[in-house]
Formats: structure tokens, C-alpha cells, sequence
């Protein structure tokens, strides 16, 4: 505002107007860019004593120890979170603050670097809310990560002076290392009432099911190693790794390294006690981070406490962990399937542990390994990944009917792997099908097929998709007279698409897809197709059937028509499959695919195909040697030299698909279906589809 | 004009310094939120390891391994109802588990023995018993046993029920091998009773004894100990069960209703808080949910102003015909937090929807549940029909197939159920674990997945290739079973044909005949076979000389040509849970009998596929003779026939599919001339043997697992008007039938 009227007074002067315009430009420039700077060095050093608050406890201040008897139902304010806020529940986060003892000193350690970010991951998600009052969760700026850090009862103290305390509820509190000597709890020992912990290292006594969250401990070193790890040979068996394990334990797994070397026992070094960085075996010294990747196993042992960072290293290094903790309650035990990843071990049972462990056969260990880093790097690897599946499971406890599945908690992404959406394994008991029929303009082939089908004692409805913009469907009166309900959908745009949209009009599970000039199927063949997919629900079934090859000269993926030995795709111009294909082809499919056949107005059936063995891993299923579909007058485009050039789009759109898939997902097979008495010399009374395969 | 521009111009600037400011200060509040949580110098901040002193710290003692002496509790302290400090690793002693899970069940002269023959079992506790008797789990001698079942009816722990058993504390003190109820299970489907249905209330002190419990709470069970059992009906079927009503698998699920109920209204009393307002939610449109009160002697000393509209509504309303056009059912709790509606939904494939706090839902140690219902929470009853209709279609479609996965799997027998118990308890012992959440989660499910670390197979699964992204192994073994001592003629041609096949890894002959018990290699037909003998006959022996995971199983005076062979192991690799074999036969129902008959005529769909031809899964050996009641095992091997109609079985039992014909060949051996000494398949007395094992074999399946195919698999250009030339498997085309 004062730079505008300063502006206005000097524009009397019309001999400053130049300078004036510079004046302001210039200011406007300061104002915009180099204040905010000037500002932010002038605002930080008060920002520091000002907007950090101190609080002073009294030392008489009130506590309430933790409920040891809450739950989810019992000791959580459900009410606070409601479903209004979209993407789940709200987490406040207290300002941050220093708090004193009655003496001025600090109740515990500075904040550390890990519960800062923390925070900040909170602050930074979208689970964060600046108004305590929508929040659903609140988190204390507090670092209670170590117990050794801060002063238990002070804390305690502080805690219950938070401004929405209300006894804790509703509020969650970070912890990694609980307990302190001598007696090692396994839960943090602060008085929280009923807040719920994050904690590591809780026994099945103290951790209260369906409230504490069981979380990981962070490790740098892990870092480090899942960073540096490498595939190389595993000269040790199973290795020790703690070296702050009880006298008992060391004596016993000594007395079995004698008798079997398979197993290393690590010690602290006698030279090097305060040295973390190096461990012995013997007189050998070694380098702590290189022992978790000569191993294969790596033996865990309980410590102080029950959970410390061995296990998230030897996950993240690759060395198989043995867990061998007694009642130990492992990280997001909820969602994780440690079992994919860790040996789990009786403490009591070490005696029988090698006998067992060198039965694994190696493709397994391979396998766990692999398992194991992929859950390090997923959700142990750093704070933030740890606060954020802290998060994430708390969402799905308010939230459970919106939980991922097991398959995506544990289940590593693996271009190779299929999750087939149909699962059930079934034979179908459908009764009917609906044909749905492509037309644009070829009303005379599109009625003698619709006269054709309607014979078929299975065919349901038929659904005409009538594809033409520019001509509409011939007068409701001149369609043929059947029996099946026939609906006719005139679509908004020529897309070859249209013919696998999703229609509602489509009741029955299975779809049979027909081009209008398929006039050479038999009703034997249509109903022994049907029949074969009623056996095979998942697959695409079908009659005309293409093939892919390997061009090594172009390197590059050619369409293949002629008679082989091989198929891989059926052409949808004739072929059943579950009607959830077509709404996997309108709303899954890569919508780059979708596009590039609506723009070449051709390869529909190649995307199907694609789309099915993709989700799948199936190959389709070629039924009847029938090799001719058409009329029998018209020639087959496809075996015409002259359209070569249709040739080369089907090839390309074959390549285009599988960059798109980043694989080539069709599966070639050397079998098709017929019935099971085909071409047998039998009564023909006796034998059911006697009409197939005439080609 | 220039003015006019200067002035412009001003202005402009005015206005753009102006927005900046309004900008800046946006960005400032902004800023100053985050401020609060800001430092500086985060890099300078110290780790939370640090500053602490952790090398002076030592780890905990090992647990002890012998366990405390339990001083025998006398029957008046039931103030105890369960030893709530109970953990696998201090209550259950496993020792005893080591090599095999054995069950011991208390023999009933015991209990005569001691006079306690008054305790009647009721029906359904009988046939648990009787299953665990007649399955692999039973040990009649204690010493070997792993768990002990007692005999001593504790289903119904509700005092006001007349299967209730008295004096059960003073019967359990007597029990022989008792030790505080260490390794025993304690079967429940009821505990407590009126008013509070307390849940640990049944009657007697459990101790250390593992509960095997309806309608636990999440929070009151001991964790990795007590196990959550289903709440079933007295009719449960004992073996063979009702598939689930989902045979139709269409998408999207378009029911009559969206959401139903019918049942109980509790006007007072535990659980009558979700059970009394549910009916808020009926709108008599998509969502029906109509209860009564008319319900107990009583009821109309209870009744409030609602019974009658309530009753009337009820009326209307057919509980079963809710089920099936329902997409979800809805799950309240009642007195107790489990109900049989949940079951019943279940099988449905109506997908139940929770209203049961802190319900510990059927076996959920190891059931990831969320793939099959929906939990709302009865502290936000109103928000059930928001949370229904966010579920999208393809997850209903999901939802929908699992439970019918499930039910099948694990809870459509009585079997199913208790032998699912004792494998969670397997599977939480280290030396027998093995089975991840894939195996438990996906068809066909854990209980017949057998194997464990120390006898980890070297193979896959014939299940979930797909799902894991693996294929199935690209060679195959050839197990080649023969009754004869001597090699002949067609056993030399056939062993030319196969090793002609380039997928062969090794020839196996498994003699029946004792030839002194020898084993070894011996060179036929230029090729090393190795001869195993001493299997006691047994045709589908794990051999551990197999180390493929397909096995083309032969009879030794079979006819086939390579390119057959070739072909059948092509069409096993997109098909490895499935037999792939030759002669086809097949099974139908005889109205006028009253049995299923077996035929080996030519017909147009097939059930069985005989192993003497055949392509299958080695894993299915192992099932075979490891996982097979003992029962069936006996029927073959006193019949000395039929296996290869119990493998068909076995494995579309497994897979619930059939199996595959492959190619048109129907007659696999010599074609029998009158100067041969005559095959036992052409004997009357045979076939009638057969016929007998197939209705054995359903009577001890409890149902009949076969199915029928009507497809048979022929090489792409089969008889096609093609040059011979051209055509991959010409010998396929010249075997005529």
C-alpha cells in the first residue's frame, strides 16, 4: 500500500514518471524477492526462543499409569473419526516445545533426528490436520523413542499437559527402544493412560491386540547394507550377530559350534569393547557390517530387549534371520507374513535348529532372502517408511472394509506373477450366453447370423452394437423374428472398443463375441464352445485363432495368420469369455492401449487377447479345427497378399502392446479342444456335436 | 494518452505488487504451520541411539525349557477360568511333536473305568471324536501323542442348556494324562450363560489346555495359543459337506437387495444394543433388515412398543431366499459375539458384514479375513450403508469368490474344521511350520498342502504357478509300474519311444513283484532305468528318486508313441494341477440302483483318467500316501485295484476340476489275442470291483469329487487337410482308435 501512494505523489512531477516506474518496479522486485529473505534472517533468531514454547512442570504434576486392559472398542474415541474426511483419518501433531523440571532442567535429550522426521512425515502426509479438532489421532512433539533419552516420570508428567491429553486417549506414542536396565521392559514405561504405543520390542503380555501397533526399529547401518548388497557366495552357515547376549546363550551355542561348524559364534572383541564397528570370532577380527553378508542364516537372539536392530540388518544385508525370541511380537506383524522371510525359532529348541535349517533347499533360501530385503526396503528402511505403515495400519483399523489384501501387503511385484480376478475354482453352471454382435453396415450377413445364433438352445439375448454414426439400425420391423430378446445399441463413436464395453443389458457370465460376418459356425460348434468354456471360465475360447513369432532379423514381434503349429490368440470375431473381460478392457486395460486401437480402428482382438494372458498368465483355447468363419464366397483379408498392409499394423500393434505391458504376455500352445468322440468312427446317434469341424 | 499510459502502467504495477504481497502472506501462513515442527539444523540433530550407554548392557537369560510343575488345582478354584498367562512356548510342550503331530483321544473304557460313563456326549461332539479317531492324526498311544482330545463333552458350557455336562471338574481331575491341561484342546461352541454370557465362563478350570473356542473377543484370547472356532450347526455334514451357492460367477453382482438381516431383537440385556437398533437401517427397498422379539418363554414381559410392527415385518420375509439375494448379509453379534448366520452367509456368498466388536473371527491366525467380509464397527452402526456402497465391483467380485474359497475350503465339514484346528496348531510348532499366507489364502488351501521344512519339497506346488509367476518344470520322470518280474517285448518297445522324447529326464521301473527286494540300475534299451522294488506295490509311492515335478506314470505293456508322450507332457505344463493322460472312463448315477456306476464305454464326456497312461504332479504322490484317510488306503490295497480310480478322486477332490483326455487313442495296451493269457481288464469280477470302489470311495468321501469333461485336447493341426508335412505331431495323426 505505502509503495503505491509514494508512486501516486511523485507522479506530480511528470520528470520523474520514468524513475518513478523504476522506483517501483525496483521496490516491488525487493519487496517480492529480497524481503522475504531479509525477513526470514531477521524473524529466525526471536523465532527460536519465541515460537518454541517452555513449559515448566510442576513436579507434583498428575499421572495415570497405562491401561493395560484397552482396546480398540474400549479405550479409542471412534467418534473423533469420521468418515467426512476422504483418503481416512486425521493426525494432529503438537507444536514443539521445550519442557522443564522444576529445577530448569530439560526432561530429556534434544529431540533426535529420527523422531524429528517423524513428525514431519506426519506434518508432510496427507494424514496431517492443523486443527486438533478434526483430528482423529494426536502425536506428542515429545521424543520418547529411547527410554534412555528422557526422563520417564517427567515425561509421563508432560505428556498428560498436553492441551487434548483427555487421558491419553486417542494419542499415539513412538517408541524404538523401550526399557532400561536392569529389568528391560518390553513396553515403554511412561504413564500414558490410555494411549496406544507404537513400540518395538513388545512381548505377547504387553502387547495389547487390536491397540499397540508393533513397529520397526530404524538402523543406518541397514541402510548401508541393503545399499552395498550384492549376490556372492555365503561361505558361513548361520551366524551369530549380537554381542550383547547373555553369558547362557554364548556358552550353549559355543558348545554347538564345537561339535558342528556350521555355525559362527561372534563375540566382542577383548581389544575393542567400545568400538561397535568391529566384531571377533576367535582371534579374527571383522568388520561388523561384513558378518550379515557372508552368512546364509543369520541367528536372533533375544538381547536386552526383545527386539533390536539385528533383525532389520540381517533383512536388509540378505542373511536369512532365525528368530529365536521367545513371545516376541515382530514388526507390522499385522499386515506382514514374516513367515515368507524369517525362520521362526523356540529359544528353548536350538538344540534341533541346525538338523532343521539345512533341509531348506536353496531355491527357497533364495527365495526368502529376496523376500526379506524387499520388506526391509518396503517398510522398514527408514523413519519415514516405518511412520508411514504405522499409519497406514492404523487407517486400515479405522477404516478395515478399505484394507489391502494380504497378496498386497507381502506379495513382492513380480512382472512374472498373475493374480487371476477369476479365482474360484468352478466349473460354471451357467445356462445361457449372450452373443453380442458387431455391426456396422452389412445388415444382410448381420440377419442371417442373428438367424444363425438364435437356433443355439444356450444363447440367451442378443445384443447388437451398431456401430454406425451415420446410418441408423434398420426399422425395429424388418429384424428377424426370434425367440431371444434381441437389443440393439447405437454407440456415440465407431470405436472397435464398443464391442467389449460392459453393457448392463449383458446378465449372463459368459459373453460370445461375433463379428456380423461369421456365418460358417454350426450350432454344434457354438454350443460345444460354449460347453468347453463352461470348463475353462477363465480363459478366452474361441474359433479363428492367430499366432505370434519372433522376428530375429527385426527384432521385433510379427502377426502370424498361416496354419501352424502354435497359437496364441483367438479372434474375438468368434469366442466366449466372462463378461468381467470386458470391463477389465474399458477400465484396467492401459488406457494407451484403448487409445491406439480406437485411433487405428483396428487390433481390439490383439488387445483382449494381451489383456487376458496378462492378468492371467493363460494362454486362450482354440476350439474345432474350423479354420474359415466368413461367408463362404467372401476371401479371407487376412490371407490376401495384397493386404500386406494389414499384416503389418496387426504386427505393430503386437509390439506396441508389449512395450506397453513391458513383456510379451501371450503364451503359445500347440493344443486345441474338440469333442471328446471327434473323428472317432462311432454311432453318430450316440455322439453328442456331431456337427464340427468341417473347416 | 502518454498519461494515460503512464498512469496504466502504474496501476499495472500497483496491482502486481499488490498480488505478490497477498501471495507472499498466503504462503507465509503457510510456511509459519509447518514452522512449528521446523529445524534448522535437522543434519546436526543427534541419532536416538545415541548418548546412551549400550555396551554395558546384557541380554536376557534364555527361557527355561523344562516348565514348572503345575501342583494339580483342586476343582473348587474355578475362580480361575483359564490360565491367561498361557503361551505356546510356556504351556504346550512340544516335544512330543517333534516328527509327526499326533492326537490322542481318551478312550471311553477309561471314562467307564472310572465310573463316569453317566457323561453322555451329545451327537455332534461324538462325531468330532469319531473323526479324529478314523483320521491320520490318531495315535492310540499316548506317549506318541502331540495333543490330546479328552472325551468328556465341553461343547456346550451354558448351564441352562441341556447338553450341558455337570460334575466336568471333577471328571477332568480324573483324567490320566491331565498335567494342568497341557497339550490338550479343549473344544467350545458355547460358554457363560444369562445374563452376562461371560466368555471364559465354562464351568471348569482349563488351565493350560488350549482353547478351541466360538465367539472369542480378540483381546480375551490368549494370543498364538487359544484358537477361534466357528460356530456351526448340530447337522454340520461330517464329511463331504454342501459346496457354497456361488456356481454362477457373474459380474457384476446384481442382487435383489443389497443388504438383509432377520433374526433376534434383544430388547434387554448383553448384545441387545446392536441387536435393538439395527432395524434403523431397513428402508424396505435394497436393504431388509427385520427382526422380533418373540423369542424365549418370555418374550412378552419384555416386549416393548415395537414387537408388533416388528413381528408383522418379520413375517414377511423368508430368511433363506434373503441369503440368496443378498450381496450383503448382515453379521451382528448376539448374545455371544458369534453367531451361525455368519456360516450361513458364508456359504451364501452372501458377503457377511460385521457388527461384532472385537469378534475374533473363525480361525484367523491364519485366514486373512478381509479378503471375504466386511467389518463395520456396531460403535458406527449408521455408517454401514455409506461403508457398503463404497465397496466397488471388482472388490465385491473378489470378496464374493473368496468366501466361497473358504467356506469350501476350511468349514463346509466338520473334518474340514477340526483338522484345520490341528494344522494351525502344526503350523505354530517350528520344526512343522511351512505354510505361508498364500497357501492358507488360496485354493485349495492348507489342508492339503502338506509338507513342512524338514521334508521341504525340492518343487513347486502344482497350485499357484500362476499367482507366483513360476512355470512348471520343463521335463519330466517316468514312473513305469509293472507286475511282472521279467522285462518283455512291449516293455523294451515302449522305453524306446520314450527315451526318444527330449523332455525325459529319467525312467523309473517300480516293481511290484519281490525280486529280493533290489534295487538298482540296469541298462535296457541303451538306457540306465533304475528299478525300484519293494514299495509293497504300491503304485504311487514318493519315490525320492523323483526329481521332477511331472510324472508320466505307465503301465508296462503300455502302446504309446513319442510324440504322444511329448504332446500329453505339452498340455500337463499349461495344466499341472490336473491328470493328463489316454484312456478315458467315466462315472454316472444309476437312479434304478441307487449307486454310481463306472463305464469304460465310449462316451461323450469323461471322469477318470487311468494312471496307466497318464501325466500328473509328483506332489500328488505325496497326498496320495501321506494325506489319504487310511480307510481308502486299505479299500485299494485289499482289492488290489483301484488306485487309479482313488487318484482321480484324490486329485479332482484337490482341484475341484477334471481331468484331461488327451488325443484320440482309447485302447493303450496290446490288443488282447486268444493265445494270451488273459488281462484282469477284460475279467467280469474285475469290473465289478471297481464298481464297488467307486461307491467306497464315495461313502469315505462323504460326496462324489469326480467331474465330468466333454473336451478332449488334439494337436493344433489334427486331422486338418494339411501336409503331413507341416504338422508337428504326425504319429499322433496315424493312431487310429
Amino acid at each position: 500500500m505505502f509503495i503505491r501512494l509514494a508512486c501516486c505523489r511523485l507522479l506530480r512531477n511528470r520528470k520523474l514518471i520514468y524513475i518513478s516506474i523504476f522506483i517501483s518496479l525496483l521496490l516491488s522486485f525487493v519487496y517480492v524477492v529480497v524481503a522475504p529473505h531479509v525477513f526470514k534472517l531477521i524473524q529466525k533468531p526471536p523465532s527460536k526462543t519465541q515460537e518454541v514454547h517452555q513449559y515448566v512442570i510442576p513436579g507434583d504434576s498428575p499421572i495415570i499409569s497405562m491401561d493395560t486392559h484397552c482396546t480398540f472398542y474400549n479405550c479409542f474415541n471412534i467418534y473423533r473419526c469420521g468418515h467426512k474426511f476422504k483418503g481416512g483419518f486425521k493426525v494432529y501433531v503438537y507444536p514443539m516445545a521445550r519442557y522443564l523440571d522444576t529445577d530448569g532442567i530439560p526432561i530429556g535429550g534434544k529431540i533426535s533426528k529420527e523422531y524429528h522426521t517423524i513428525i514431519s512425515t506426519i506434518v508432510e502426509s496427507h494424514y496431517y490436520t492443523a486443527n486438533p479438532e478434526e483430528a482423529c489421532v494426536f502425536v506428542s512433539s515429545i521424543d520418547t523413542l529411547n527410554q534412555n533419552r528422557f526422563r520417564v516420570k517427567e515425561t509421563s508428567q508432560a505428556l498428560a499437559l498436553l492441551p487434548y491429553w483427555n487421558d491419553g486417549q486417542n494419542h499415539l506414542i513412538f517408541n524404538m527402544v523401550p526399557g532400561t536396565a536392569p529389568d528391560y521392559k518390553t513396553v515403554v514405561d511412561l504413564s500414558i493412560g490410555k494411549a496406544m504405543v507404537a513400540g518395538v520390542g513388545f512381548n505377547s503380555w504387553t502387547y495389547r491386540s487390536s491397540f499397540d501397533i508393533s513397529i520397526a526399529i530404524y538402523s543406518d547401518l541397514a541402510i548401508l547394507l541393503s545399499n552395498n548388497f550384492t549376490f556372492k557366495l555365503r561361505p558361513i552357515f548361520i551366524t551369530t550377530v549380537q554381542t550383547n547376549l547373555h553369558n547362557d546363550f554364548f556358552m550353549y551355542l559355543k558348545s554347538i559350534e564345537k561339535q558342528r561348524s556350521m555355525i559362527r559364534v561372534m563375540e566382542r572383541c577383548s581389544n575393542g569393547e567400545h568400538n561397535k564397528s568391529i566384531i571377533c570370532h576367535g582371534n579374527i577380527t571383522y568388520n561388523y557390517a561384513d558378518i550379515f553378508s557372508d552368512s546364509v542364516f543369520c541367528l536372533i537372539l533375544p538381547g536386552p530387549r526383545l527386539m533390536d536392530v539385528a533383525l532389520i540388518e540381517s533383512l536388509a544385508a540378505g542373511c536369512i534371520p532365525i528368530v529365536a525370541i521367545n513371545h516376541v511380537v515382530l514388526p507390522f506383524f499385522e499386515v506382514i507374513d514374516w513367515k515368507r522371510a524369517v525362520i521362526l525359532w523356540s529359544e528353548t529348541e536350538l538344540n534341533t535348529l541346525l538338523d532343521t535349517v539345512s533341509g531348506i533347499p536353496l531355491d527357497r533360501r533364495k527365495e526368502m532372502s529376496d523376500q526379506g530385503r524387499w520388506l526391509y526396503r518396503k517398510y522398514l528402511s527408514s523413519p519415514k517408511i516405518i511412520t508411514m505403515t504405522t499409519l497406514k495400519i492404523l487407517s486400515q483399523r479405522l477404516h478395515p472394509h478399505s484394507s489391502d489384501f494380504y497378496e498386497d501387503w507381502n506379495l513382492r511385484p513380480y512382472h512374472e506373477s498373475a493374480r487371476n480376478p477369476l479365482f474360484l475354482p468352478y466349473m460354471s453352471d451357467s445356462s445361457g450366453f449372450t452373443a453380442i454382435i458387431l455391426s456396422y453396415n452389412r445388415i444382410d450377413s448381420l440377419f442371417k447370423l442373428i438367424n444363425m445364433i438364435s437356433k443355439a438352445p444356450s444363447l440367451q439375448k442378443i445384443i447388437v452394437v451398431w456401430n454406425n454414426q451415420y446410418k441408423s439400425p434398420p426399422h425395429f420391423s424388418v429384424w428377424p423374428k426370434t425367440d431371444i430378446p434381441l437389443k440393439i445399441v447405437q454407440t456415440t463413436a465407431n470405436n472397435l472398443s464398443n464391442r467389449f464395453f460392459p453393457y448392463r443389458e449383458i446378465e449372463t457370465e459368459a459373453v460370445l463375441s461375433l463379428d456380423d460376418d461369421i456365418l460358417m459356425l454350426t450350432i454344434d460348434e457354438i454350443e460345444f464352445g460354449f460347453q468347453v468354456w463352461k470348463e475353462f471360465p477363465d480363459h478366452i475360447v474361441g474359433y479363428p485363432s492367430r499366432t505370434h513369432v519372433w522376428n530375429n532379423k527385426t527384432n521385433t514381434w510379427k502377426y502370424e495368420s498361416e496354419w501352424k503349429n502354435e497359437i496364441s490368440m483367438v479372434l474375438t470375431g468368434a469366442a466366449f469369455y466372462h463378461k468381467y473381460w470386458n470391463y477389465a478392457y474399458t477400465y484396467i486395460m492401459p488406457s494407451n492401449i484403448k487409445q491406439w486401437v480406437d485411433d487405428h480402428m483396428n487390433c481390439e482382438d490383439i488387445a483382449m487377447n494381451f489383456l487376458v494372458s496378462n492378468t492371467t498368465n493363460k494362454a486362450p483355447i482354440k476350439v474345432t479345427p474350423k479354420k474359415k468363419f466368413k461367408c463362404p464366397q467372401c476371401i479371407n483379408t487376412e490371407m490376401l497378399s495384397a493386404d500386406q498392409g494389414h499384416m503389418a499394423t496387426r504386427s505393430s500393434c503386437i509390439n506396441k502392446f508389449a512395450t506397453v505391458y513391458g513383456r510379451m504376455p501371450l503364451k503359445a500352445v500347440e493344443y486345441r479342444v474338440d469333442p471328446v468322440l471327434y473323428k472317432d468312427i462311432f454311432p453318430k446317434k450316440l455322439k453328442r456335436y456331431n456337427n464340427v469341424g468341417e473347416l | 494518452m502518454q498519461a494515460k499510459k503512464r498512469f496504466l502502467l502504474l496501476w499495472f504495477i500497483a496491482f502486481f505488487v499488490l498480488v505478490m504481497c497477498l501471495l507472499k502472506t498466503n504462503r507465509n501462513s503457510d510456511d509459519f504451520l509447518h514452522l512449528a515442527y521446523q529445524i534448522d539444523d535437522v543434519e546436526d540433530l543427534p541419532s536416538f541411539m545415541d548418548d546412551w550407554q549400550q555396551n554395558v548392557e546384557v541380554g536376557r537369560p534364555p527361557a527355561f525349557k523344562i516348565y514348572e510343575t503345575r501342583h494339580q488345582m483342586l476343582f473348587h478354584s474355578s475362580y480361575r477360568k483359564t490360565n491367561k498367562n498361557c503361551r505356546m512356548e510356556t504351556c504346550f510342550d512340544s516335544s512330543h511333536c517333534d516328527k509327526d503331530f499326533k492326537v490322542f483321544v481318551y478312550p471311553l473304557s477309561e471314562l467307564e473305568n472310572n465310573g463316569l460313563i453317566n457323561s453322555i456326549r451329545s451327537v455332534l461332539y461324538q462325531k468330532m471324536l469319531d473323526i479324529i479317531v478314523e483320521s491320520r492324526y490318531y495315535t492310540d498311544e499316548y506317549t506318541k501323542a502331540c495333543v490330546f482330545v479328552v472325551a468328556i463333552d465341553t461343547l456346550d458350557r451354558d448351564p441352562l442348556s441341556p447338553d450341558y455336562v455337570r460334575n466336568i471338574p471333577m471328571k477332568i481331575q480324573r483324567l490320566r494324562h491331565w498335567n494342568g491341561g497341557r497339550n490338550h484342546i479343549i473344544f467350545n461352541l458355547y460358554s457363560g450363560s444369562w445374563p452376562d454370557y461371560n466368555e471364559d465362563d465354562l464351568g471348569f478350570y482349563t488351565g493350560d489346555a488350549i482353547l478351541a473356542k466360538a465367539s472369542m473377543s480378540v483381546t480375551n484370547m490368549r494370543p498364538g495359543f487359544d484358537i477361534s472356532f466357528p460356530l456351526f450347526h448340530k447337522k454340520h455334514p461330517e464329511r463331504g459337506g454342501e459346496p457354497g451357492y456361488v456356481r454362477s460367477n457373474t459380474y457384476p453382482i446384481t442382487k435383489k437387495y443389497k443388504l438383509a438381516f432377520k433374526g433376534k431383537r434383544y430388547v434387554l440385556g448383553i448384545g441387545s444394543e446392536t441387536r435393538n437398533s439395527i432395524f434403523h437401517l431397513h428402508n424396505g427397498n435394497d436393504t431388509i433388515v427385520v427382526t422380533t422379539c418373540k423369542h424365549g418363554k418370555n418374550w412378552k414381559d419384555a416386549q416393548d412398543e415395537r414387537c408388533d410392527v416388528d413381528n408383522s415385518l418379520y413375517e414377511k420375509y423368508d430368511y433363506a431366499s434373503l441369503l440368496k439375494n443378498s450381496t450383503f448379509c448382515l453379521v451382528p453379534r448376539g448374545r455371544r459375539l458369534g453367531s451361525y448366520r455368519f456360516l450361513e452367509a458364508l456359504q451364501a456368498g452372501c458377503i457377511p458384514v460385521l457388527l461384532s466388536n472385537n469378534w475374533a473371527l473363525p480361525f484367523d491366525e491364519v485366514i486373512d479375513w478381509n479378503k471375504a467380509v466386511i467389518w463395520a464397527d456396531e460403535r458406527l452402526l449408521f455408517q454401514v450403508p455409506e461403508v457398503i456402497h463404497s465397496i466397488s465391483d471388482t472388490k465385491l467380485f473378489a470378496l464374493r469368490q473368496q468366501s466361497q474359497i473358504l467356506w469350501e475350503q476350511y468349514f463346509n465339514t466338520i473334518e474340514k474344521i477340526v483338522f484345520t484346528t490341528f494344522e494351525i496348531i502344526k503350523e505354530r510348532l517350528p520344526k512343522l511350520q511351512s505354510r505361508d499366507g498364500v497357501v492358507w489364502n488360496t485354493s485349495p488351501g492348507a489342508l492339503v498342502s502338506q509338507h513342512s521344512y524338514t521334508e521341504y519339497f525340492n518343487f513347486n506346488m502344482p497350485f499357484n504357478y500362476h499367482l507366483l509367476g513360476k512355470k512348471p518344470s520343463s521335463n519330466f520322470t517316468v514312473v513305469i509300474f509293472s507286475q511282472h518280474n521279467s522285462i518283455n517285448t512291449a516293455l523294451y518297445r515302449l522305453i524306446r519311444n520314450i527315451v526318444a522324447s527330449k523332455y525325459l529326464t529319467q525312467i523309473i521301473i517300480n516293481l511290484c513283484a519281490d525280486n529280493g527286494g533290489k534295487s538298482g540300475y540296469q541298462k535296457i534299451a541303451g538306457i540306465q532305468i533304475l528299478i525300484s522294488s519293494g514299495n509293497g506295490c504300491s503304485r504311487f509311492e514318493p519315490l525320492p528318486f523323483i526329481k521332477t515335478e511331472a510324472v508320466l506314470s505307465l503301465d508296462d505293456d503300455v502302446v504309446l508313441t513319442t510324440d504322444e508322450i511329448d504332446f500329453a507332457f505339452h498340455i500337463w505344463q499349461s495344466f499341472p494341477d490336473r491328470i493328463v493322460g489316454f484312456p478315458a472312463r467315466s462315472h454316472y448315477w444309476d437312479n434304478s440302483k441307487d449307486s454310481w456306476l463306472y463305464t469304460s464305454k465310449w462316451t461323450n464326456e469323461y471322469s477318470i483318467i487311468l494312471t496307466g497312461a497318464a501325466f500328473y504332479h509328483q506332489y500328488y504322490n505325496t497326498l496320495y500316501t501321506r494325506w489319504l484317510s487310511p480307510l481308502l488306503i486299505k479299500t485299494v490295497e485289499q482289492s488290489h485295484n483301484c488306485e487309479d480310480i482313488l487318484m482321480n478322486f484324490l486329485v479332482s477332490h484337490v482341484t475341484r476340476r477334471p481331468p484331461i483326455k488327451v488325443s484320440q487313442r482309447k485302447h493303450y495296451k496290446e490288443q488282447v489275442s486268444n493265445g494270451m493269457p488273459k488281462s484282469p481288464w477284460n475279467d467280469p469280477d474285475h469290473f465289478m470291483q471297481r464298481q464297488t470302489c467307486l461307491n467306497t470311495f464315495v461313502a469315505l468321501f462323504g460326496y462324489m469329487p469326480l467331474l465330468q469333461s466333454s473336451v478332449r485336447f488334439d494337436p493344433i493341426l489334427f486331422k486338418d487337410p494339411v501336409s503331413n508335412f507341416r504338422k508337428k505331431y504326425k504319429q499322433i495323426e496315424l493312431v487310429t482308435n
